[in-house]
Protein backbone atom coordinates (compact mmCIF):
# COMPACT_ATOMS: atom_id res chain seq x y z
CA UNK A 1 0.00 0.00 0.00
CA UNK A 2 2.79 2.47 0.94
CA UNK A 3 4.62 1.62 -2.26
CA UNK A 4 1.55 2.48 -4.27
CA UNK A 5 1.63 6.02 -2.96
CA UNK A 6 5.35 6.18 -3.61
CA UNK A 7 4.90 5.28 -7.24
CA UNK A 8 1.87 7.54 -7.52
CA UNK A 9 4.03 10.42 -6.36
CA UNK A 10 6.81 9.48 -8.77
CA UNK A 11 4.22 10.21 -11.44
CA UNK A 12 4.16 13.82 -10.29
CA UNK A 13 7.74 14.42 -11.33
CA UNK A 14 7.96 16.21 -14.66
CA UNK A 15 8.69 13.79 -17.49
CA UNK A 16 11.50 14.63 -19.91
CA UNK A 17 9.68 14.75 -23.21
CA UNK A 18 6.70 17.01 -23.75
CA UNK A 19 5.32 15.51 -26.96
CA UNK A 20 1.69 14.55 -27.34
CA UNK A 21 0.44 11.74 -25.11
CA UNK A 22 0.62 8.39 -26.92
CA UNK A 23 3.12 9.44 -29.61
CA UNK A 24 5.32 6.46 -30.52
CA UNK A 25 8.92 6.86 -31.67
CA UNK A 26 10.19 3.97 -33.81
CA UNK A 27 13.95 3.90 -34.15
CA UNK A 28 15.25 0.37 -34.40
CA UNK A 29 16.78 0.90 -37.81
CA UNK A 30 16.17 4.46 -38.96
CA UNK A 31 19.12 6.26 -37.34
CA UNK A 32 21.53 3.57 -38.44
CA UNK A 33 20.24 3.86 -41.99
CA UNK A 34 20.66 7.64 -42.00
CA UNK A 35 16.93 8.45 -41.78
CA UNK A 36 15.18 10.45 -39.04
CA UNK A 37 13.33 8.21 -36.54
CA UNK A 38 9.63 7.60 -37.23
CA UNK A 39 6.95 9.33 -35.15
CA UNK A 40 3.57 7.58 -35.02
CA UNK A 41 0.84 9.79 -33.50
CA UNK A 42 -1.90 7.77 -31.72
CA UNK A 43 -4.12 10.84 -31.28
CA UNK A 44 -4.24 11.49 -35.03
CA UNK A 45 -5.00 7.88 -35.96
CA UNK A 46 -7.58 7.22 -33.22
CA UNK A 47 -9.68 10.11 -34.52
CA UNK A 48 -10.01 8.06 -37.75
CA UNK A 49 -9.72 4.43 -36.65
CA UNK A 50 -10.70 2.55 -33.53
CA UNK A 51 -7.93 0.71 -31.72
CA UNK A 52 -9.35 -2.60 -32.92
CA UNK A 53 -8.56 -1.79 -36.54
CA UNK A 54 -4.81 -1.74 -35.93
CA UNK A 55 -4.52 -3.92 -32.87
CA UNK A 56 -6.98 -6.65 -33.95
CA UNK A 57 -7.67 -6.59 -37.71
CA UNK A 58 -4.21 -5.51 -38.82
CA UNK A 59 -2.46 -7.41 -36.02
CA UNK A 60 -0.19 -4.75 -34.45
CA UNK A 61 0.82 -6.10 -31.08
CA UNK A 62 0.15 -3.61 -28.23
CA UNK A 63 3.71 -3.31 -27.09
CA UNK A 64 6.09 -0.67 -28.35
CA UNK A 65 8.99 -2.29 -30.15
CA UNK A 66 7.23 -5.66 -30.38
CA UNK A 67 6.39 -5.39 -34.10
CA UNK A 68 9.37 -5.72 -36.38
CA UNK A 69 8.34 -2.90 -38.70
CA UNK A 70 10.70 -2.51 -41.67
CA UNK A 71 10.63 -0.36 -44.75
CA UNK A 72 10.62 -3.37 -47.02
CA UNK A 73 7.53 -4.71 -45.23
CA UNK A 74 5.78 -1.35 -45.53
CA UNK A 75 6.40 -1.13 -49.27
CA UNK A 76 5.09 -4.70 -49.63
CA UNK A 77 1.88 -3.60 -47.90
CA UNK A 78 2.43 -4.75 -44.34
CA UNK A 79 2.46 -2.74 -41.08
CA UNK A 80 1.94 0.96 -41.81
CA UNK A 81 1.79 -0.12 -45.47
CA UNK A 82 -1.60 -1.78 -44.93
CA UNK A 83 -3.01 1.77 -45.04
CA UNK A 84 -0.19 3.94 -46.36
CA UNK A 85 -0.55 2.43 -49.81
CA UNK A 86 -2.12 5.30 -51.73
CA UNK A 87 -5.56 3.80 -51.07
CA UNK A 88 -6.60 4.14 -47.40
CA UNK A 89 -3.94 6.85 -46.85
CA UNK A 90 -1.08 8.48 -48.77
CA UNK A 91 1.64 6.12 -49.91
CA UNK A 92 5.12 5.22 -48.67
CA UNK A 93 6.77 7.68 -51.05
CA UNK A 94 6.19 10.51 -48.57
CA UNK A 95 9.28 9.63 -46.57
CA UNK A 96 9.49 12.76 -44.43
CA UNK A 97 5.90 12.60 -43.19
CA UNK A 98 6.78 9.47 -41.19
CA UNK A 99 10.51 10.02 -40.70
CA UNK A 100 10.12 13.29 -38.77
CA UNK A 101 11.72 12.55 -35.38
CA UNK A 102 14.78 14.00 -33.70
CA UNK A 103 17.84 11.88 -34.52
CA UNK A 104 19.09 9.84 -31.59
CA UNK A 105 15.73 9.23 -29.86
CA UNK A 106 15.13 5.74 -28.52
CA UNK A 107 12.10 3.63 -29.47
CA UNK A 108 9.45 4.52 -26.87
CA UNK A 109 5.92 5.80 -26.25
CA UNK A 110 5.29 9.23 -24.78
CA UNK A 111 3.44 8.55 -21.53
CA UNK A 112 1.45 11.59 -20.55
CA UNK A 113 2.43 15.20 -20.36
CA UNK A 114 3.62 14.84 -16.84
CA UNK A 115 2.28 11.49 -15.94
CA UNK A 116 4.84 8.80 -16.64
CA UNK A 117 3.17 5.54 -17.54
CA UNK A 118 4.71 2.43 -19.06
CA UNK A 119 6.82 4.51 -21.41
CA UNK A 120 8.95 5.53 -18.45
CA UNK A 121 9.50 2.13 -16.93
CA UNK B 1 0.24 28.79 14.95
CA UNK B 2 0.03 25.16 14.05
CA UNK B 3 -0.57 24.16 10.48
CA UNK B 4 -2.75 21.11 9.94
CA UNK B 5 -0.69 18.07 9.05
CA UNK B 6 -1.50 17.07 5.49
CA UNK B 7 -3.02 13.59 5.31
CA UNK B 8 -2.51 11.45 2.27
CA UNK B 9 -5.85 10.78 0.71
CA UNK B 10 -7.31 10.28 -2.71
CA UNK B 11 -8.70 13.80 -2.52
CA UNK B 12 -5.32 15.35 -1.73
CA UNK B 13 -3.53 13.32 -4.36
CA UNK B 14 -6.06 14.29 -7.00
CA UNK B 15 -5.75 17.95 -6.03
CA UNK B 16 -1.97 17.78 -6.37
CA UNK B 17 -2.17 16.00 -9.67
CA UNK B 18 -4.68 18.46 -11.05
CA UNK B 19 -2.03 21.15 -10.73
CA UNK B 20 0.66 19.20 -12.51
CA UNK B 21 -1.02 17.93 -15.62
CA UNK B 22 -1.79 21.29 -17.16
CA UNK B 23 0.78 21.49 -19.98
CA UNK B 24 -1.11 21.16 -23.19
CA UNK B 25 -0.52 20.68 -26.93
CA UNK B 26 2.91 22.03 -27.72
CA UNK B 27 3.70 22.96 -31.33
CA UNK B 28 5.42 19.98 -33.02
CA UNK B 29 8.71 21.83 -33.44
CA UNK B 30 8.95 22.28 -29.66
CA UNK B 31 7.82 18.89 -28.43
CA UNK B 32 11.32 17.37 -28.19
CA UNK B 33 10.24 14.42 -30.32
CA UNK B 34 9.80 15.99 -33.78
CA UNK B 35 12.87 17.44 -35.47
CA UNK B 36 12.35 21.21 -35.85
CA UNK B 37 14.55 20.99 -38.97
CA UNK B 38 12.25 18.45 -40.64
CA UNK B 39 10.89 19.72 -43.94
CA UNK B 40 7.37 18.62 -42.96
CA UNK B 41 7.22 20.29 -39.54
CA UNK B 42 4.58 22.73 -40.83
CA UNK B 43 2.77 20.13 -42.93
CA UNK B 44 2.01 17.68 -40.14
CA UNK B 45 -1.10 18.62 -38.18
CA UNK B 46 -0.47 20.32 -34.82
CA UNK B 47 -2.28 18.39 -32.05
CA UNK B 48 -3.90 21.53 -30.64
CA UNK B 49 -5.54 22.38 -33.94
CA UNK B 50 -7.53 19.12 -33.98
CA UNK B 51 -7.83 18.25 -30.30
CA UNK B 52 -9.11 21.64 -29.17
CA UNK B 53 -12.30 20.91 -31.15
CA UNK B 54 -13.12 17.85 -29.01
CA UNK B 55 -14.68 17.57 -25.51
CA UNK B 56 -11.95 18.65 -23.04
CA UNK B 57 -10.24 16.67 -20.30
CA UNK B 58 -7.46 17.67 -17.92
CA UNK B 59 -4.77 15.08 -18.64
CA UNK B 60 -3.43 12.81 -21.36
CA UNK B 61 -4.49 14.15 -24.76
CA UNK B 62 -6.73 16.64 -22.93
CA UNK B 63 -9.64 15.04 -24.74
CA UNK B 64 -12.51 13.12 -23.17
CA UNK B 65 -12.38 10.39 -25.85
CA UNK B 66 -15.47 8.56 -24.60
CA UNK B 67 -17.56 11.70 -25.11
CA UNK B 68 -15.89 12.54 -28.43
CA UNK B 69 -17.06 9.18 -29.77
CA UNK B 70 -20.52 9.16 -28.15
CA UNK B 71 -21.22 12.74 -29.16
CA UNK B 72 -20.31 12.05 -32.77
CA UNK B 73 -17.42 14.55 -32.79
CA UNK B 74 -15.35 11.81 -34.39
CA UNK B 75 -16.44 8.78 -36.46
CA UNK B 76 -13.45 6.44 -36.37
CA UNK B 77 -13.76 3.35 -38.56
CA UNK B 78 -14.37 -0.01 -36.86
CA UNK B 79 -13.03 -2.14 -39.70
CA UNK B 80 -10.94 -1.93 -42.86
CA UNK B 81 -11.98 -5.27 -44.37
CA UNK B 82 -15.57 -6.14 -45.24
CA UNK B 83 -15.74 -9.47 -43.46
CA UNK B 84 -14.40 -8.53 -40.00
CA UNK B 85 -16.91 -9.12 -37.24
CA UNK B 86 -17.47 -6.19 -34.84
CA UNK B 87 -17.91 -7.54 -31.31
CA UNK B 88 -19.54 -5.50 -28.53
CA UNK B 89 -20.44 -6.32 -24.93
CA UNK B 90 -22.45 -4.26 -22.44
CA UNK B 91 -21.48 -5.55 -19.01
CA UNK B 92 -19.93 -3.78 -16.02
CA UNK B 93 -17.61 -5.56 -13.61
CA UNK B 94 -17.02 -4.19 -10.12
CA UNK B 95 -13.64 -4.99 -8.59
CA UNK B 96 -13.54 -4.95 -4.82
CA UNK B 97 -9.94 -5.76 -3.93
CA UNK B 98 -9.09 -2.08 -3.48
CA UNK B 99 -8.02 -1.67 0.13
CA UNK B 100 -8.77 1.85 1.33
CA UNK B 101 -9.69 3.13 -2.16
CA UNK B 102 -13.15 3.07 -3.70
CA UNK B 103 -14.14 -0.02 -5.73
CA UNK B 104 -13.28 -0.08 -9.42
CA UNK B 105 -15.99 -0.27 -12.08
CA UNK B 106 -14.79 -1.74 -15.38
CA UNK B 107 -17.28 -0.99 -18.19
CA UNK B 108 -17.13 -3.48 -21.11
CA UNK B 109 -19.34 -1.24 -23.24
CA UNK B 110 -16.94 1.72 -23.39
CA UNK B 111 -14.00 -0.60 -24.02
CA UNK B 112 -15.56 -2.71 -26.76
CA UNK B 113 -16.60 0.41 -28.66
CA UNK B 114 -12.86 0.97 -29.19
CA UNK B 115 -11.33 -2.47 -28.73
CA UNK B 116 -11.88 -6.08 -29.69
CA UNK B 117 -12.20 -8.86 -27.09
CA UNK B 118 -8.82 -10.23 -28.25
CA UNK B 119 -7.09 -7.03 -27.15
CA UNK B 120 -7.69 -8.09 -23.53
CA UNK B 121 -8.81 -11.75 -23.46
CA UNK B 122 -7.33 -13.88 -22.31
CA UNK B 123 -3.72 -12.70 -22.19
CA UNK B 124 -4.43 -9.68 -19.97
CA UNK B 125 -7.65 -10.70 -18.21
CA UNK B 126 -9.52 -13.98 -17.65
CA UNK B 127 -13.11 -14.31 -18.78
CA UNK B 128 -14.31 -14.74 -15.22
CA UNK B 129 -15.02 -11.87 -12.85
CA UNK B 130 -12.57 -11.88 -9.94
CA UNK B 131 -10.22 -14.43 -11.51
CA UNK B 132 -7.44 -12.04 -12.58
CA UNK B 133 -4.91 -10.99 -9.97
CA UNK B 134 -4.21 -7.26 -10.16
CA UNK B 135 -2.81 -4.58 -7.91
CA UNK B 136 -2.14 -0.89 -8.24
CA UNK B 137 1.64 -1.17 -8.26
CA UNK B 138 1.51 -3.57 -11.20
CA UNK B 139 -0.95 -1.31 -13.00
CA UNK B 140 1.30 1.71 -12.46
CA UNK B 141 4.13 -0.33 -13.98
CA UNK B 142 2.17 -1.03 -17.14
CA UNK B 143 0.43 -4.32 -16.36
CA UNK B 144 -3.32 -5.11 -16.68
CA UNK B 145 -5.27 -1.83 -17.05
CA UNK B 146 -1.90 -0.05 -17.16
CA UNK B 147 -1.13 -1.52 -20.55
CA UNK B 148 -3.36 1.16 -22.07
CA UNK B 149 -4.06 3.60 -19.24
CA UNK B 150 -0.84 5.56 -18.94
CA UNK B 151 0.12 4.98 -22.59
CA UNK B 152 -2.82 5.78 -24.89
CA UNK B 153 -6.09 5.79 -22.90
CA UNK B 154 -6.64 8.35 -20.10
CA UNK B 155 -3.70 8.25 -17.66
CA UNK B 156 -3.58 6.68 -14.22
CA UNK B 157 -3.48 10.02 -12.46
CA UNK B 158 -7.27 10.12 -12.76
CA UNK B 159 -7.87 7.72 -9.86
CA UNK B 160 -11.58 8.37 -9.52
CA UNK B 161 -12.51 7.55 -13.07
CA UNK B 162 -11.69 3.91 -12.24
CA UNK B 163 -12.24 3.98 -8.48
CA UNK B 164 -15.77 5.22 -8.97
CA UNK B 165 -17.90 3.00 -6.72
CA UNK B 166 -17.86 3.90 -3.00
CA UNK B 167 -16.84 0.78 -1.05
CA UNK B 168 -19.29 -0.68 1.45
CA UNK B 169 -19.25 1.54 4.53
CA UNK B 170 -17.51 4.44 2.74
CA UNK B 171 -19.48 7.64 2.34
CA UNK B 172 -18.44 8.62 -1.16
CA UNK B 173 -14.87 9.74 -1.75
C1 LIG C 1 -3.35 3.31 -36.97
C2 LIG C 1 -2.98 2.22 -36.15
C3 LIG C 1 -3.21 2.28 -34.65
C4 LIG C 1 -4.36 2.64 -33.98
C5 LIG C 1 -5.69 3.10 -34.56
C6 LIG C 1 -4.08 2.47 -32.59
N1 LIG C 1 -2.80 2.04 -32.41
FE1 LIG C 1 -1.89 1.55 -30.66
N2 LIG C 1 -0.13 1.22 -31.60
C7 LIG C 1 0.05 1.33 -32.96
C8 LIG C 1 1.46 1.14 -33.26
C9 LIG C 1 2.09 1.19 -34.64
C10 LIG C 1 2.11 0.93 -32.03
C11 LIG C 1 3.61 0.67 -31.80
C12 LIG C 1 3.93 -0.78 -32.04
C13 LIG C 1 5.38 -1.10 -32.01
O1 LIG C 1 6.20 -0.27 -31.63
O2 LIG C 1 5.73 -2.24 -32.36
C14 LIG C 1 1.07 0.95 -31.01
C15 LIG C 1 1.30 0.74 -29.65
C16 LIG C 1 0.30 0.71 -28.69
C17 LIG C 1 0.49 0.34 -27.30
C18 LIG C 1 1.80 -0.09 -26.64
C19 LIG C 1 2.26 0.94 -25.65
C20 LIG C 1 3.39 0.48 -24.81
O3 LIG C 1 3.51 0.99 -23.69
O4 LIG C 1 4.20 -0.39 -25.20
C21 LIG C 1 -0.74 0.46 -26.70
C22 LIG C 1 -1.08 0.18 -25.24
C23 LIG C 1 -1.68 0.89 -27.70
N3 LIG C 1 -1.02 1.03 -28.89
C24 LIG C 1 -3.02 1.14 -27.45
C25 LIG C 1 -3.90 1.66 -28.37
C26 LIG C 1 -5.25 2.06 -28.04
C27 LIG C 1 -5.89 1.96 -26.67
C28 LIG C 1 -5.80 2.52 -29.19
C29 LIG C 1 -7.19 3.10 -29.41
C30 LIG C 1 -7.56 4.20 -28.56
C31 LIG C 1 -4.80 2.39 -30.24
N4 LIG C 1 -3.65 1.88 -29.70
C32 LIG C 1 -4.99 2.73 -31.57
C33 LIG C 1 -0.92 1.54 -33.91
C34 LIG C 1 -2.23 1.92 -33.65
C1 LIG D 1 -5.49 1.88 -40.28
C2 LIG D 1 -4.78 2.60 -41.31
C3 LIG D 1 -3.44 3.23 -40.97
C4 LIG D 1 -2.32 2.60 -40.46
C5 LIG D 1 -2.14 1.13 -40.13
C6 LIG D 1 -1.31 3.62 -40.34
N1 LIG D 1 -1.83 4.84 -40.76
FE1 LIG D 1 -0.84 6.61 -40.70
N2 LIG D 1 -2.49 7.55 -41.45
C7 LIG D 1 -3.66 6.92 -41.85
C8 LIG D 1 -4.56 7.92 -42.41
C9 LIG D 1 -5.96 7.64 -42.98
C10 LIG D 1 -3.89 9.15 -42.36
C11 LIG D 1 -4.42 10.50 -42.87
C12 LIG D 1 -4.20 10.56 -44.34
C13 LIG D 1 -4.65 11.87 -44.94
O1 LIG D 1 -4.73 12.87 -44.23
O2 LIG D 1 -4.90 11.85 -46.15
C14 LIG D 1 -2.59 8.88 -41.75
C15 LIG D 1 -1.64 9.86 -41.50
C16 LIG D 1 -0.40 9.62 -40.94
C17 LIG D 1 0.57 10.64 -40.61
C18 LIG D 1 0.42 12.14 -40.83
C19 LIG D 1 -0.24 12.83 -39.68
C20 LIG D 1 -0.44 14.29 -39.97
O3 LIG D 1 -0.12 15.10 -39.09
O4 LIG D 1 -0.93 14.63 -41.05
C21 LIG D 1 1.68 10.01 -40.12
C22 LIG D 1 2.97 10.65 -39.64
C23 LIG D 1 1.40 8.59 -40.13
N3 LIG D 1 0.13 8.39 -40.62
C24 LIG D 1 2.29 7.63 -39.73
C25 LIG D 1 2.00 6.28 -39.68
C26 LIG D 1 2.97 5.26 -39.29
C27 LIG D 1 4.42 5.51 -38.91
C28 LIG D 1 2.31 4.07 -39.33
C29 LIG D 1 2.85 2.69 -38.96
C30 LIG D 1 3.51 2.55 -37.69
C31 LIG D 1 0.94 4.35 -39.75
N4 LIG D 1 0.80 5.69 -39.96
C32 LIG D 1 -0.04 3.38 -39.87
C33 LIG D 1 -3.95 5.59 -41.70
C34 LIG D 1 -3.11 4.62 -41.17
C1 LIG E 1 4.06 5.30 -43.43
C2 LIG E 1 5.27 5.69 -42.77
C3 LIG E 1 6.59 5.61 -43.52
C4 LIG E 1 6.91 6.19 -44.71
C5 LIG E 1 6.01 7.02 -45.59
C6 LIG E 1 8.28 5.86 -44.97
N1 LIG E 1 8.79 5.11 -43.93
FE1 LIG E 1 10.69 4.37 -43.81
N2 LIG E 1 10.17 3.42 -42.06
C7 LIG E 1 8.96 3.51 -41.44
C8 LIG E 1 9.01 2.73 -40.22
C9 LIG E 1 7.89 2.59 -39.22
C10 LIG E 1 10.30 2.16 -40.17
C11 LIG E 1 10.91 1.32 -39.03
C12 LIG E 1 11.43 2.35 -38.04
C13 LIG E 1 12.53 1.89 -37.13
O1 LIG E 1 12.28 1.06 -36.26
O2 LIG E 1 13.65 2.44 -37.24
C14 LIG E 1 11.01 2.63 -41.34
C15 LIG E 1 12.34 2.30 -41.62
C16 LIG E 1 13.06 2.84 -42.67
C17 LIG E 1 14.48 2.59 -42.90
C18 LIG E 1 15.37 1.73 -42.03
C19 LIG E 1 15.79 0.44 -42.68
C20 LIG E 1 14.66 -0.48 -43.05
O3 LIG E 1 14.68 -1.01 -44.15
O4 LIG E 1 13.72 -0.65 -42.29
C21 LIG E 1 14.83 3.31 -44.02
C22 LIG E 1 16.20 3.37 -44.68
C23 LIG E 1 13.63 3.98 -44.49
N3 LIG E 1 12.59 3.68 -43.64
C24 LIG E 1 13.59 4.80 -45.57
C25 LIG E 1 12.43 5.38 -46.09
C26 LIG E 1 12.37 6.12 -47.33
C27 LIG E 1 13.57 6.40 -48.23
C28 LIG E 1 11.08 6.50 -47.49
C29 LIG E 1 10.45 7.25 -48.67
C30 LIG E 1 10.62 6.60 -49.96
C31 LIG E 1 10.34 6.03 -46.34
N4 LIG E 1 11.19 5.35 -45.50
C32 LIG E 1 8.99 6.26 -46.10
C33 LIG E 1 7.86 4.23 -41.84
C34 LIG E 1 7.78 4.93 -43.02
C1 LIG F 1 -10.22 -3.52 -22.20
C2 LIG F 1 -10.15 -4.91 -21.88
C3 LIG F 1 -11.33 -5.82 -22.19
C4 LIG F 1 -11.98 -6.00 -23.39
C5 LIG F 1 -11.72 -5.28 -24.71
C6 LIG F 1 -12.96 -7.03 -23.18
N1 LIG F 1 -12.90 -7.46 -21.88
FE1 LIG F 1 -14.02 -8.96 -21.05
N2 LIG F 1 -13.17 -8.60 -19.22
C7 LIG F 1 -12.20 -7.65 -18.98
C8 LIG F 1 -11.90 -7.62 -17.56
C9 LIG F 1 -10.92 -6.69 -16.86
C10 LIG F 1 -12.72 -8.62 -16.96
C11 LIG F 1 -12.75 -9.00 -15.48
C12 LIG F 1 -11.68 -10.01 -15.22
C13 LIG F 1 -11.54 -10.35 -13.78
O1 LIG F 1 -12.26 -9.80 -12.92
O2 LIG F 1 -10.69 -11.21 -13.47
C14 LIG F 1 -13.50 -9.21 -18.05
C15 LIG F 1 -14.43 -10.25 -17.88
C16 LIG F 1 -15.14 -10.84 -18.90
C17 LIG F 1 -16.06 -11.93 -18.74
C18 LIG F 1 -16.45 -12.61 -17.41
C19 LIG F 1 -17.65 -11.93 -16.84
C20 LIG F 1 -18.18 -12.59 -15.59
O3 LIG F 1 -19.25 -12.17 -15.15
O4 LIG F 1 -17.53 -13.48 -15.04
C21 LIG F 1 -16.55 -12.25 -19.98
C22 LIG F 1 -17.56 -13.33 -20.34
C23 LIG F 1 -15.94 -11.32 -20.92
N3 LIG F 1 -15.09 -10.48 -20.22
C24 LIG F 1 -16.20 -11.30 -22.27
C25 LIG F 1 -15.72 -10.35 -23.16
C26 LIG F 1 -16.11 -10.26 -24.56
C27 LIG F 1 -17.06 -11.22 -25.27
C28 LIG F 1 -15.45 -9.19 -25.09
C29 LIG F 1 -15.54 -8.62 -26.50
C30 LIG F 1 -16.87 -8.28 -26.96
C31 LIG F 1 -14.65 -8.61 -24.01
N4 LIG F 1 -14.84 -9.33 -22.86
C32 LIG F 1 -13.81 -7.51 -24.16
C33 LIG F 1 -11.58 -6.84 -19.91
C34 LIG F 1 -11.92 -6.74 -21.24
C1 LIG G 1 -7.33 2.39 -15.09
C2 LIG G 1 -8.04 2.21 -13.85
C3 LIG G 1 -7.38 2.64 -12.54
C4 LIG G 1 -6.88 3.89 -12.22
C5 LIG G 1 -6.85 5.13 -13.08
C6 LIG G 1 -6.42 3.79 -10.86
N1 LIG G 1 -6.64 2.53 -10.36
FE1 LIG G 1 -6.18 1.86 -8.47
N2 LIG G 1 -6.82 -0.02 -8.98
C7 LIG G 1 -7.34 -0.38 -10.21
C8 LIG G 1 -7.62 -1.81 -10.21
C9 LIG G 1 -8.22 -2.61 -11.35
C10 LIG G 1 -7.22 -2.30 -8.93
C11 LIG G 1 -7.31 -3.75 -8.44
C12 LIG G 1 -8.73 -4.03 -8.04
C13 LIG G 1 -8.98 -5.49 -7.74
O1 LIG G 1 -8.13 -6.33 -8.03
O2 LIG G 1 -10.10 -5.78 -7.25
C14 LIG G 1 -6.73 -1.14 -8.18
C15 LIG G 1 -6.28 -1.18 -6.85
C16 LIG G 1 -5.92 -0.08 -6.11
C17 LIG G 1 -5.60 -0.09 -4.68
C18 LIG G 1 -5.65 -1.31 -3.79
C19 LIG G 1 -4.29 -1.70 -3.28
C20 LIG G 1 -3.37 -2.24 -4.32
O3 LIG G 1 -2.14 -2.09 -4.18
O4 LIG G 1 -3.83 -2.79 -5.32
C21 LIG G 1 -5.29 1.20 -4.33
C22 LIG G 1 -4.89 1.73 -2.95
C23 LIG G 1 -5.40 2.02 -5.52
N3 LIG G 1 -5.79 1.21 -6.57
C24 LIG G 1 -5.14 3.37 -5.57
C25 LIG G 1 -5.17 4.15 -6.72
C26 LIG G 1 -4.74 5.53 -6.80
C27 LIG G 1 -4.19 6.34 -5.63
C28 LIG G 1 -4.92 5.93 -8.09
C29 LIG G 1 -4.60 7.28 -8.73
C30 LIG G 1 -3.19 7.66 -8.66
C31 LIG G 1 -5.49 4.80 -8.83
N4 LIG G 1 -5.61 3.74 -7.96
C32 LIG G 1 -5.84 4.85 -10.16
C33 LIG G 1 -7.60 0.46 -11.27
C34 LIG G 1 -7.23 1.79 -11.38
C1 LIG H 1 -6.51 -2.56 -24.23
C2 LIG H 1 -6.54 -1.21 -23.70
C3 LIG H 1 -7.26 -0.98 -22.39
C4 LIG H 1 -7.16 -1.72 -21.23
C5 LIG H 1 -6.31 -2.96 -20.97
C6 LIG H 1 -8.03 -1.08 -20.26
N1 LIG H 1 -8.62 0.04 -20.82
FE1 LIG H 1 -9.94 1.28 -19.90
N2 LIG H 1 -10.13 2.36 -21.61
C7 LIG H 1 -9.42 2.13 -22.78
C8 LIG H 1 -9.83 3.10 -23.78
C9 LIG H 1 -9.29 3.20 -25.20
C10 LIG H 1 -10.81 3.92 -23.18
C11 LIG H 1 -11.56 5.10 -23.83
C12 LIG H 1 -11.21 6.41 -23.18
C13 LIG H 1 -9.80 6.90 -23.40
O1 LIG H 1 -9.13 6.50 -24.37
O2 LIG H 1 -9.33 7.72 -22.59
C14 LIG H 1 -10.97 3.43 -21.82
C15 LIG H 1 -11.84 4.00 -20.88
C16 LIG H 1 -11.98 3.55 -19.58
C17 LIG H 1 -12.87 4.14 -18.60
C18 LIG H 1 -13.71 5.39 -18.82
C19 LIG H 1 -15.16 5.10 -18.95
C20 LIG H 1 -15.96 6.39 -19.09
O3 LIG H 1 -17.18 6.24 -19.17
O4 LIG H 1 -15.39 7.47 -19.12
C21 LIG H 1 -12.70 3.44 -17.43
C22 LIG H 1 -13.42 3.67 -16.10
C23 LIG H 1 -11.72 2.41 -17.68
N3 LIG H 1 -11.30 2.51 -18.99
C24 LIG H 1 -11.28 1.50 -16.74
C25 LIG H 1 -10.41 0.45 -17.00
C26 LIG H 1 -10.02 -0.53 -16.01
C27 LIG H 1 -10.48 -0.57 -14.57
C28 LIG H 1 -9.18 -1.40 -16.64
C29 LIG H 1 -8.51 -2.64 -16.06
C30 LIG H 1 -9.37 -3.59 -15.41
C31 LIG H 1 -9.03 -0.93 -18.02
N4 LIG H 1 -9.79 0.19 -18.19
C32 LIG H 1 -8.23 -1.54 -18.97
C33 LIG H 1 -8.50 1.14 -23.00
C34 LIG H 1 -8.16 0.13 -22.10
Amino acid sequence: MKRVWGVAFALLLPAGAAAEYGDVVLNRYSDDAGMRPVVFPHWFHRMRFRCKVCHHELGFEMRVGANDVTMEGIIQGRYCGMCHNGDVAWSAENCDLCHSGLPGLKTHIVGGHRTGGPGRW
Amino acid sequence: MKLPKPRLSLALLSALLAGTVGAQWLPLGKDQVHDPQSPVIDILQAPGEALSQLPPDDAGNHVRWVDALRGGYIQPRSTIFDNTQVRLLDQDIVMRNTGSAAYVRFPHRVHTEWLDCSNCHDYLFQRKAGATRMNMLGILSGEACGRCHGAVAFPLTDCKRCHSVPADGQVGQ
